[in-house]
């Protein structure tokens, strides 16, 4: 299709940090040497400083069109074509594809400049940078992919980056084997997702159009009603199979346990990737595929239970976590459930808003912690912190503000996208009461949990060592500076999302030509507005309850975790034994198959094989014996009575004519004798 | 010299082999070099034969042809297609690079390289020859330098390595023979001639016979001839349960030959069923594909992956995966779709580079610590960088992460195979999984962790060693990003190939 704006920059937005990550990782080592960090944070950040201008060019290039022709496409070469399947490398750019990109670059970018600050004394300072940078391309390869099999470069690539930082510093086993379980549980999802690429083509091939891109898969999804594949629908069958590569990489259940794991990589990896990006790609790639979801309403069921029980899941164990990161960790995932409640409910509009909203208020979470965590020399754990406001000022405020947005006080970014999800979870047509019900429930477990550590970590005594206490400081402009950036985004990136009620979306209406026309709710403004209040009122009690436990401390925590014999305490903290009952059944039930297996090839293949070996020496040994003793001793025995014949015969070689001649005689008369008497 | 290039590329180093015998026996570094010499044309060759093969056209190309033994009908008759062409690039490359990792070989220089460069001819043949007698010698040629590689330059169970995959492959050997015999003697007139043989194919009697077991298999005579020569093929691939002999082999054979025989030998199991099976053989193919190609092929990934998680041997490992690797190949033949040959052939190609790669990386291991046990390294990472970069590198390509070329050829033959057989997909699929596993937790133990205060002084890999693994390394990269690299030389040739079997699908 012919474009009005030339777009073959799209491939550098993506490319570029490919080439920043190539650089650092064969030359790094070297360059680091020689020249210092300074030219690997050069070779870092560039690229993806400029692939954010390069983003903002596509977004304003889109906004020149009309709504309706709002995309652009750059093919760069023929990847795979075989039979019927054509995968080119192609990135495009809508609407959709165009926040992703502004989200990664631009919060990514930040992270690129806070981690010169925070991995400012490593000695693989290269290595980071390399691998952030492969991450970012792996990312924006995802969201820019036209077509599903590029798409899973980047899907897989993220896993292998995510691996690959999460392992970063890898002379410590916990850290190697945090990496190994995030590559393999991503790879079960990835699993799934494959397949439901090859069911998706082969559905469309049988309808003549065999296709893995997405524009025309678009096209011809309505295609699939009715083919059916093991007696279900082969949407239905098809969006499942994504989902579960969903579940994989965006850390719902039940394939959510490698997140918590994640955060043992360096700070601004979780929040680059275990919060900000990485994990957002199974949303992504829902609403990038929302055209089949919305034909698979079955899907849509499972996906909004999932997401709403994977919010309230990991809800309560952020209850009662006490390393700063995991609390985050799993608000992440609770957050990410709150997303896949809004797209399950068909609402992906307000499932991308959430995205964005919650990549600004999280990024801004997970830095500040790492500001945290850095100014303490590493320390972790909330309950050997607090008083922490006076000494970290920039830190603090922004905090602050990005837990006022994640708790979803009104105005900040955080209410406006939750409250739209909330709303399209109660009166879309996918939607019920019970799936609002568990959001608001949610609401408040969040607000509590994040006042909670709000509270304990920079309010109170300061519970820090001597030592550390002494050492206390703020962080560098280096990484202040982006929290601030992030904190304002926390707030203002809301009000691009604002509610029917008070006025409308802008943001509703950038991704309507990608969504279709917005989906008038049906309810009232009133209806909405009363629920917001509702919800509003329930995260104020979370808040309050925090305040009381963990501020006033006139309620001691011992109260609850007390409660019904103090079982829910131990659910919660144990993670309800989710790793212990994996590790039991996945890791040790694959390893005794593979024991099994290896046995069987010991012990029951190779015994055949070498019975069969001895088998054959054994019959030739008898063989040998026959030999000896029945083929030789024939021959031996017809040479030795032959020998003994001819002994005896030689008796009768005299010698002497005249026996010679009485002989022939003999023979002579006998014959004639014979002769005379019988035949004639 | 255009005319003969496959005949030059086969016999270059079989003259090598004569140059090398007249060496003096002590010169060892003479001996290394010349034989990189002879090795060097056939790469070079390989390479023009890669700018000039016709990629559009399905036939064959390069064609030589002379009457060898008239009585018999029996003709020297060499050229290469689609399917053969990237065989021979393989052979060539790693035969190359071959050389240079047995630089460290120094028990009988001579003996090690006169074997080895008659073992190139004899690969080589097996890839371009066209006439079945011709074939069978070069198979044959091709076993006996292997066997004394192993029996004698091996580790210290070589003898039981190489006697059991002596007699594996005789076995294997034998009902070739007969199955060769057979179609020799329904051809009309009788003939070798592997294109005759297979112009003929619809002579070859589907009718069951008429006695135990084959009344009840419903087994004619094609059928008969089918299973000879699969078992003889199955044997090289390995498929289960004749893959036994492989985990043996490799362990006692050094890098260099291991390297040999995952990245061509196996190859030949899987090429001589494309080559002979499917175009002589079309209707048992198409009856017998199912049990024996997918469902042995699913089962190989599988079973193969599991075997490889249990091991602590570094090689025995590797060579489990291979089994697991080589289960893709047998799948995606056996869908009879575009993508699941292509990706057949192309996981041929890959299997030969990556798991030549992982090969040369334990070699480089071994040769430093003597040992190869997954379990008494770790922390490598930190002692030697520039080495876990590149073994990563093989390890993740072998994984079939996506950038990478493994990933393209299983993605092929996956999505291939899902057409025709869904839960056979899903479970060589969930391979991948496996894959991941017992990969990971292997670079775990190896490269990461605490540095192992034993192994704190290792040398970094040497320059001759990266030499063996760098280009290797780069290819996996190209065929990643560019596969059609490869697709291009297969494509026509295996639709053609396709179209002969898929007449006789029910």
């Amino acid at each position: 299709m012919e474009h009005p704006v030339p777009t073959d920059y799209l491939r550098w937005i993506v490319l570029l940090p490919l080439l920043g990550a190539a650089t650092n990782g064969l030359l790094g080592a070297g360059l680091q040497k020689k020249l210092g960090k300074w030219m690997i944070s050069l070779l870092a950040c560039a690229p993806v400083v400029i692939s954010f201008l390069l983003s903002l060019k596509a977004f304003f290039d889109l906004l020149g069109l009309k709504p309706e022709e709002r995309f652009l496409l750059d093919r760069v070469y023929a990847w795979l074509s075989l039979g019927t399947l054509n995968a080119d490398v192609a990135f495009w750019v809508d609407p959709l594809s165009a926040v992703m990109i502004l989200v990664v670059t631009g919060i990514g970018g930040l992270i690129h400049i806070y981690s010169m600050g925070y991995m400012h004394e490593d000695r693989s300072y290269w290595r980071y940078f390399a691998f952030l940078n492969l991450f970012t391309f792996a990312m924006l390869l995802l969201v820019t992919a036209d077509n599903l099999l590029l798409m899973f470069i980047g899907w897989e690539g993220v896993g292998l980056c995510s691996y690959a930082l999460i392992g970063f510093w890898y002379q410590d086993h916990v850290n190697a084997r945090a990496g190994n379980k995030a590559f393999i549980v991503n790879r079960v999802g990835d699993f799934g997702f494959i397949l439901g690429i090859f069911l998706i083509f082969w559905s469309l091939n049988q309808q003549g159009h065999g296709t893995v891109t997405f524009r025309e898969m678009q096209r011809f999804v309505p295609l699939l009603e009715g083919q059916e594949m093991w007696g279900i629908g082969v949407a239905t069958l098809a969006t499942l199979l994504l989902f579960i590569g969903a579940t994989g990489k965006s850390a719902q259940i039940p394939l959510h346990v490698w997140l918590p794991d994640a955060m043992q990589g360096p700070t601004p990896v979780s929040a680059l990737i275990h919060a900000a990006t990485m994990v957002t790609a199974g949303v992504y790639m829902i609403a990038r595929l929302h055209f089949l979801f919305s034909l698979a309403p079955v899907t849509l069921a499972i996906v909004a239970t999932i997401g709403a029980l994977t919010a309230l899941f990991a809800a309560t164990i952020a209850l009662t976590q006490n390393d700063i990161k995991r609390v985050l960790a799993y608000s992440t995932i609770s957050q990410l459930g709150y997303m896949f409640l809004g797209a399950g409910v068909a609402a992906y509009g307000a499932a991308v808003f959430h995205l964005m909203t919650h990549a600004f208020f999280k990024a801004c979470l997970f830095l500040g912690s790492g500001s945290i965590i850095h100014a303490l020399g590493g320390e972790q754990d909330m309950r050997k912190m607090g008083g922490l406001r006076g000494h970290m000022p920039y830190t603090f405020w922004t905090f602050a503000i990005a837990v006022l947005a994640i708790a979803g006080t009104p105005l900040t970014a955080g209410f406006f996208s939750k409250d739209e999800i909330l709303w399209q979870a109660f009166s879309s047509e996918h939607g019920s009461a019970l799936l609002w019900g568990l959001g608001v429930v949610v609401a408040g477990l969040t607000a509590f949990y994040m006042f909670r550590q709000f509270f304990l970590v920079f309010f109170g005594e300061c519970r820090a060592d001597s030592h550390t206490r002494a050492h206390l400081h703020e962080s560098p402009k280096v990484m202040t500076m982006p929290l601030v950036v992030l904190a304002a985004g926390s707030v203002v990136a809301g009000w691009i999302g604002l509610p029917a009620a008070f006025g409308g979306s802008l943001f509703a209406g950038w991704l309507e030509p990608v969504f279709g026309p917005h989906q008038e709710a049906h309810g009232s403004a009133g209806l909405e507005i009363s629920l917001m209040l509702l919800s509003v009122a329930v995260a104020a009690l979370g808040f309050y309850l925090a305040y009381l436990v963990y501020f006033r401390r006139t309620l001691a925590p011992e109260r609850f975790s007390s409660l019904a014999g103090g079982l829910p305490y131990r659910l919660s903290y144990n993670k309800y034994y989710v790793d212990e009952i994996y590790q039991f059944v996945f890791v040790e039930g694959s390893l005794l198959l593979a024991r099994i297996g290896a046995w069987f090839d010991l012990h029951i293949i190779d015994f055949v094989v070498d019975g069969s070996a001895k088998l054959t020496a054994f019959v030739s040994w008898l063989n040998g014996l026959f030999d000896d003793y029945v083929v030789d001793g024939i021959v031996n025995q017809v040479a030795d009575s032959t020998f003994a014949a001819g002994d005896k015969f030689r008796k009768i070689q005299t010698g002497n004519i005249n026996s010679y001649l009485y002989v022939i005689l003999g023979a002579v008369v006998i014959t004639m004798i014979i002769k005379l008497r019988y035949w004639s | 010299m255009t005319d003969h290039v496959l005949t030059y590329m086969t016999f270059f180093p079989l003259a090598g082999m004569g140059v090398v015998l007249l060496l003096p026996r002590e010169r060892h570094d003479l001996i290394r070099w010349v034989s990189a010499l002879f090795t060097l044309p056939p790469l070079l060759l390989a390479v023009w034969l890669y700018g000039h093969f016709d990629p559009t056209k399905p036939g064959l190309q390069f064609i030589e042809k002379f009457r060898w033994i008239p009585d018999y009908n029996i003709a020297y008759f060499v050229g290469v297609d689609g399917l053969s062409i990237s065989m021979v690039l393989l052979t060539a490359l790693l035969c190359f690079l071959c050389i240079f990792a047995s630089w460290g070989i120094d028990k009988a220089v001579k003996g090690y390289f006169a074997l080895f460069l008659l073992l190139d001819t004899g690969m080589m043949g097996v890839f371009v020859a066209l006439d079945f007698f011709l074939f069978y010698i070069f198979w044959e040629l091709m076993l006996l330098p292997m066997y004394f590689l192993i029996g004698i330059w091996g580790g210290p169970r070589r003898e039981y390595a190489a006697i059991k995959f002596f007699l594996y492959t005789l076995l294997g050997s034998v009902l070739m023979l007969l199955a060769i015999l057979a179609l020799y003697f329904s051809s009309e007139p009788y003939t070798f001639d592997m294109t005759v043989l297979i112009a003929q194919n619809t002579k070859y009697g589907t009718a069951a016979l008429p006695f135990w077991p084959f009344d009840r298999l419903g087994w004619g005579f094609q059928h008969v001839v089918w299973m000879a020569l699969f078992i003889g093929f199955a044997i090289k691939i390995p498929a289960f349960p004749f893959h036994t002999w492989l985990p043996d082999a490799h362990v006692e054979a050094p890098t260099a030959i291991s390297v040999i025989l995952a990245g061509v030998l196996l190859k030949m199991g899987t090429y001589g069923i494309m080559r002979i099976n499917f175009p002589m053989l079309p209707a048992a193919t198409a009856e017998l594909a199912y049990y024996f190609l997918a469902v042995l092929g699913a089962w190989n990934i599988i079973y193969g992956a599991l075997c490889a998680m249990a091991q602590t041997d570094f090689k025995k490992l590797v060579a489990y995966s291979s089994v697991s690797h080589m289960g893709y190949v047998m799948l995606g033949m056996a869908s009879f779709t575009s993508q699941g040959i292509n990706g057949a052939v192309l996981q041929m190609f890959n299997h030969g580079t990556i798991t030549g790669m992982l090969f040369l990386m334990v070699g480089v291991i071994y040769d430093r610590a003597h040992h190869r046990e997954v379990d008494g390294f770790g922390g490598l990472a930190a002692v030697m960088p520039v080495y876990t970069g590149v073994s990563a590198l093989a390890l993740f390509a072998s994984m079939g992460l996506p950038g990478l070329s493994g990933f393209i050829s299983e993605v092929l033959v996956l999505l291939g195979a899902w057409q025709k057989y869904p839960i056979l997909t899903v479970l060589g699929a969930s391979g991948v999984v496996l894959t991941a596993g017992y990969f990971l937790w292997t670079i775990q133990r190896v490269f990461l962790g605490p540095v192992n205060e034993k192994y704190k002084t290792l040398p970094e890999i040497n320059g001759r060693e990266l030499f063996t693994l760098v280009p290797l390394g780069i290819i996996v990269i190209i065929l990643g990003v560019y596969p059609n690299a490869i697709l291009d030389l297969l494509r026509s040739s295996l639709d053609e190939l396709n179209r002969t079997v898929i007449p006789y699908l029910s």
